[in-house]
């Protein structure tokens, strides 16, 4: 096995062990990074200095036994999370430039634990899409099929970790953006409950649904990168001051009393592709077989979320992203000589389509006259949508559920329809109204061999016991197949 | 409900951005298309329900106020499309 194959737990051990130094495998990273990005398209900016500097301090570290499970280990940042000193875009022209003179609390959190930052990573422009197609900058390509879309809007993170191209990454989800693209790479993510994980730093889309959270290649790495990004920070004042468990205390006992909820409403959802609902059908049989009981429950207001999300997360963007009008950074269109124009034209010209089209939509939906039928109007079912997770997990501790209606669909395929990826966003988008975790892990593949996420979403503060049920379901049916084929 | 090119060219407005009449076009057909998806959420009984704007409770989350290191200001400057040594530049706006 070549390093950059590792998770980030067998290379722990190795770099503990002495078998390996950091700066070899962030080299063997970096080599990686040369032989597949033309074809995987995963990084924006790649720093190769910065990450041997890094990688030189943690072998420093190492050799004085003062290491941490993360110390040395190569991760990619998705580029909507501030880097001092490294280029930070959000796949986007009008921050092509931007380079960030501060760190996000998860970065100073991740750089404290020793770890190696190899680069920033492709992603939807300011995080708006499933596809990582509304980039500005690049096309991602899934690694189990480089006609394909990698999903979104982490997708470069998920290319990156799938392909082998990292040993784990950031990503942030508002609607599904670690979750789906990590169903569509066939390895885990997490979106933690809101609050969970500071977003200090993190580049605002729509402030009360964004999360930062990873994704790597077993849940082992998932709860070890958790146990270094949660907590409380001063500097987020949506961030809860709630202690923090050791996620890796939950990788144990059994499922025996862990009952599980099946939404009735997710069932006969509108485009689940067969392949799917066979797949995560068969990982709730396996689940079922380890012990936990299944119960189904009823999530009623179901039908409405992608609605409701769709003036929402637009809605906040709309207000978040008005800071973008050329002056203090970013592009600037330098022939308008009136400061209106000046705004207009850099913003026109700056943010691509999709950006535009949900800017206008959530301007829309703010605006005089249509506020209470529209804003008003979605907060209001947000808090039915919250209701019916209360209720549900009265009767359960954990949901069970597709992540994606379909697998990685082909690149190109919905470029002038947004409604219908919009609407692809069902199973995920409630999660965020409602703060609750969410973690993809994989579960399957399509007849054509793509990877199939399983969805598992508990209570606020459930992480633990998301983690437990997807190590359990992952030690039954193992992760030897999870390697795409795209050669070296 | 459908949305006017002209109402798509007043809320591109608000949001200070240009639209060429081509798009203009295009962006009214695909925002009605969305809002008249949207409008589904007329069909939920909300009299009674409080909206929901942040879905964890946290009181306003205070802090005593204590001078701190801040950003130099060349820093806070560093990302400027147009600066001098103390400000950023902007077109001239008075006369």
């Amino acid at each position: 096995m070549k390093p950059y194959e590792l998770t980030i737990s067998q290379a722990h051990e190795r770099l503990k062990q002495k078998e390996l130094s950091a700066v070899e495998l962030t080299r063997s990273v970096l080599d990686r990074i040369h032989a597949v990005e033309n074809r995987v398209n995963a990084y924006i900016t790649i720093d190769e200095k910065l990450a041997l500097d890094q990688a030189e301090i943690a072998d420093g570290l190492i050799a004085r036994d003062n290491m941490t499970p993360l110390t040395g280990i190569p991760l990619a940042i998705k580029d909507l999370i501030c880097t001092k000193g490294l280029r930070t875009t959000c796949a986007s022209r009008i921050l092509e430039n931007f380079v960030p003179p501060y760190d996000a609390t998860v970065i100073e959190k991740l750089k404290s634990a020793g770890t190696v930052i190899v680069g920033k990573v492709n992603m939807d422009e300011f995080a708006m899409g499933s596809s990582t197609e509304n980039s500005g900058i690049k096309i991602t390509h899934n690694p189990w099929d480089l006609t394909r879309s990698p999903g979104g809007s982490s997708g470069g993170s998920a290319a990156a970790v799938s392909a082998d191209m990292c040993l784990g990454a950031l990503g942030s989800d508002t609607g599904g953006s670690i979750r789906q693209p990590a169903s569509h790479c066939g390895i885990v993510g997490l979106k933690p409950t809101y609050g969970r994980v500071s977003r200090y730093g993190l580049v605002a889309f729509a402030s009360s649904l964004d999360q930062i959270g990873p994704l790597t290649r077993d849940v082992r790495d998932c709860a070890v990168m958790m146990n270094v990004i949660s907590g409380h920070d001063a500097k987020d004042s949506t961030s809860v001051p709630k202690s923090v468990p050791n996620y890796l205390d939950f990788l144990n006992g059994d499922l025996k009393n862990t009952v599980v909820g099946i939404p009735r409403e997710y069932q006969s959802a509108r485009g689940l592709d067969s392949d799917v609902a066979d797949a995560v059908t068969n990982a709730i049989q396996t689940i079922e077989s380890m012990g936990a009981r299944c119960v189904e429950v009823s999530l009623p207001h179901t039908e409405y979320a992608v609605a409701a999300y769709y003036v929402i997360a637009p809605s906040e963007a709309s207000s978040n992203l008005a800071r973008y009008d050329g002056v203090k950074y970013g592009f600037r269109d330098r022939d308008k000589s009136d400061l209106l124009d000046m705004y207009r034209s850099s913003r026109s010209k700056g943010f691509g389509p999709e950006v535009q089209r949900r800017i206008l939509l959530g301007t829309f939906s703010l605006s005089s006259g249509y506020y209470d039928a529209y804003y008003r109007k979605a907060s209001q079912v947000r808090t039915r949508i919250m209701e019916d997770f209360k209720q549900a997990f009265e009767k359960c501790d954990v949901l069970l559920s597709p992540v994606a209606p379909t697998p990685a669909f082909p690149i190109g395929e919905n470029a002038d329809d947004p409604l219908t990826i919009y609407l692809s966003d069902i199973f995920t988008i409630s999660a965020n109204l409602a703060g609750i975790p969410g973690l993809s892990v994989p579960c399957g593949f399509s007849s054509g061999g793509l990877p199939i996420g399983l969805q598992i979403m508990g209570p606020h503060f459930s992480e633990g016991q998301l983690l437990k049920t997807a190590w359990h379901f992952e030690q039954a049916i193992g992760i030897q197949d999870r390697k795409p084929e795209i050669g070296s | 409900m459908k949305i006017t090119p002209e109402e798509v060219i007043h809320v591109a407005n608000l949001a200070r951005l240009d639209l060429d009449e081509a798009v203009v076009e295009k962006v009214s057909h695909q925002m009605g298309a969305i809002l008249e998806y949207i409008d589904k959420l007329n069909e939920v009984d909300t009299s009674h329900v409080q909206p929901t704007t942040h879905a964890i409770f946290l009181t306003n989350a205070f802090r005593d106020d204590l001078v701190h290191e801040h950003l130099e200001r060349n820093q806070a400057l560093c990302n400027a499309p147009q600066r001098d040594e103390t400000c950023f530049l902007v077109p001239r706006i008075i006369g």
